[in-house]
């Protein structure tokens, strides 16, 4: 991968470690999360983290969001440190439920991350209407989240994650709680997405096709303590430029496989296309 | 989670059968009941059924058409009554708006600061544990010694103060839970968007506090009315209807509908109170919206 020497890139994160005291008393200790976590990502480019439950991706995306603190380590994005990328709006989030307010309408929802920073009613209009028509919903911008489906609801969140055009998107399985079909329909919608505003994005997935098919490099993880295991390189072209024709063609398989004995703990130097670090 | 109006028409249907049900099961028992009550082992379990004890619904409502008294120029006993139950109202009004300000600034206090939740909150459910009774007087004794220049403390500002008293209990108590109800989801999104409390109250907690608020708010009327009424009687405040339960009951042996005409008033002021909270609701029924199950 070509990266010009200045460009920051748009996650760094270097060494980071995270540690939980849990309990109390007696039954007090403490659960390593993350050991040692070493990752870069360039502006635009899409990763994936992926790995079994508990091995750490939620904190890895919470300690970048600056929801957490990481308790060694040091996390760059776009070379600030986590709290002045948050406090500057250098993010959008999507998280897994869709955490839309039952009381504003959708492109009320939408508007919300512009009004709580002050811009005013017309532009803000003017961007959920946006927004609306790139995840598909222009008819619904009046209607409440009870009345949308689960796919919906979820197109709406990540159409608020887009509202001030975040150079780097944080996402934490926000497909996991959709049907197979909605699930298909909705990557194919990111990947469009990803293409047409250039962010960088940071996806939690649990599902291999689904991480090989939106990411530009899967980042395979492993539990107690989180580590990293693999780096693997999907070479598929660029993001934007991907379809549903995709998922049948050779190149696909091969890197799911790739990814596939990346978490089943087949040593990393005997697969091909996996960078180890 | 709102009714649709099938449902509304079908409640209100069985609202007025339980009314006429109660009207029903009265004039029944006054057909059929033994004229001296029934007594088990000393103790009246059922009323007496004499005229005087249990008068027929048709006496109590002829009996508002009259004047209250035999002396010419008496005003009609309704108008009596409707006015008492105005006075009644004013005044558990006022109690109401100031306990439900001050409840509201409580709970707000104590969700921002952890610290004052835990010193505050015993000492807000242990003041309703104070009888009413005891404390009328005593509110009333201070009052009389409080003067703001020219004003006095009056009565009946006592009276609204012992109404807030327990207004400001269920509100302190809704409006907490409400505040804290957001989902952690909600309030890290805020975090996300680095909005400070101020913003997050506005936008996050106080519309999420309202389905907890508007059950609290009718307590409070509940609460307050009651409040009124009996502190009314406590302080001997004349006017109310507290004080007309008291002086018709005591001065009507041969008058057996008179005695009733207070406790109409008394539903009245109930019915009007819940009826402006029900109305605060339906203005604020786009937050009380379903939660959203992604
Ligand atoms: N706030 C917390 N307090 C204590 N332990 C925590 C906390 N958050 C996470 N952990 C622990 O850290 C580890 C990693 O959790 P994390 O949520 O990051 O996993 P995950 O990879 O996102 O799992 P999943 O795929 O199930 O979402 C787990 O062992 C979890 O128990
Ligand atoms: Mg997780």
């Amino acid at each position: 991968m070509t990266t010009e020497p200045l460009a920051k890139p748009a996650v760094l994160v270097e060494g980071v470690g995270k540690t939980f005291d849990v309990g109390r008393g007696r039954s007090a200790g403490t659960v390593v999360a993350l050991d040692d976590i070493q990752l870069s990502v360039a502006t635009g480019e899409f990763v994936s983290l992926i790995g079994p439950s508990g091995c750490g991706k939620s904190t890895l995306l919470r300690l970048i969001a600056d929801l957490d603190q990481p308790s060694v380590g040091d996390i760059r994005v776009f070379g600030k440190t986590a709290r002045q990328a948050r406090i500057d709006q250098d993010y959008g989030i999507a998280f897994q439920q869709a955490g839309l307010l039952p009381w504003r309408s959708v492109a009320a929802n939408i508007e919300l991350p512009l009004e709580l920073h002050g811009i005013g009613r017309e532009a803000r209009q003017k961007r959920s209407a946006e927004l609306l028509a790139l995840v598909g919903l222009s008819d619904f911008a009046d209607r409440f989240p009870d009345q949308l489906s689960g796919g919906m609801q979820q197109r709406v969140a990540i159409a608020r994650s887009l509202a001030e055009s975040p150079e780097l998107l944080l996402m934490d399985e926000p497909f996991g709680a959709l049907d197979e079909m909605t699930r298909e329909r909705m990557q194919g919608e990111l990947v469009r997405i990803c293409g047409e505003t250039g962010a960088a994005v940071v996806f939690v997935t649990h599902s291999i096709p689904e991480a090989v098919f939106l990411s530009d490099r899967v980042v395979v993880m492993s539990p107690r303590p989180g580590r990293i295991v693999g780096i693997v390189d999907v070479a598929l072209g660029r993001t934007g430029d991907r379809d549903d024709d995709l998922r049948e063609a050779s190149t696909f398989f091969a890197s799911v496989k790739a990814v596939r004995e990346a978490l089943h703990g087949i040593p990393a130097a005997a697969i091909t296309g996996v960078e180890t670090r | 989670m709102r009714a649709r109006p099938g449902v509304r028409a079908r409640s209100a249907l069985l609202g007025v059968a339980g009314v006429a049900l109660l009207a029903l099961v009265w004039e029944l028992y006054k057909a059929v009941g033994p004229a001296t009550g029934v007594v088990v082992g000393g103790v009246t379990v059922l009323p007496r059924t004499s005229d005087l004890a249990m008068p027929h619904l048709v006496t109590m409502f002829a009996r508002l058409g009259d004047p209250v008294i035999s002396t010419p120029g008496s005003p009609m006993l309704w108008s009596a009554v409707v006015g008492a139950a105005g006075f009644t109202l004013g005044i558990a009004a006022v109690g109401w708006i100031v306990g439900v300000v001050v409840g509201f600034l409580l709970a707000l206090v104590m969700q921002r600061f952890r610290t004052a939740e835990s010193a505050l909150l015993p000492w807000i459910v242990l003041s309703q544990t104070v009888p009413l009774i005891a404390l009328a007087p005593l509110v009333a004794g201070i009052g009389s010694q409080v003067r703001f220049g020219e004003a006095r403390w009056q009565d009946w500002m006592s009276v609204a103060l012992i109404a807030s008293y327990l207004a400001f209990f269920p509100v302190s108590i809704g409006a907490l839970r409400g505040l804290e109800s957001p989902d952690a989801a909600h309030v890290e999104l805020m975090h996300t968007y680095s909005v400070g409390w101020w913003k997050t109250l506005i936008h996050l907690r106080l519309p999420a506090s309202i389905p907890y608020l508007l059950p609290a708010l009718r307590l409070a009327a509940a609460s307050a009315v009651v409040g009124t009424v009996v502190a009314e009687v406590s302080i001997g405040l004349s006017g109310g209807v507290g004080r007309m339960m008291v002086e018709y009951a005591s001065a009507s042996s041969g008058n057996p509908g008179k005695p009733w005409a207070p406790i109409f008033g008394a539903i009245i002021i109930g019915l009007v109170s819940a009826g402006f909270v029900a109305v605060l609701g339906l203005a604020l029924a786009r937050y009380r919206r379903g939660e959203v199950n992604a």
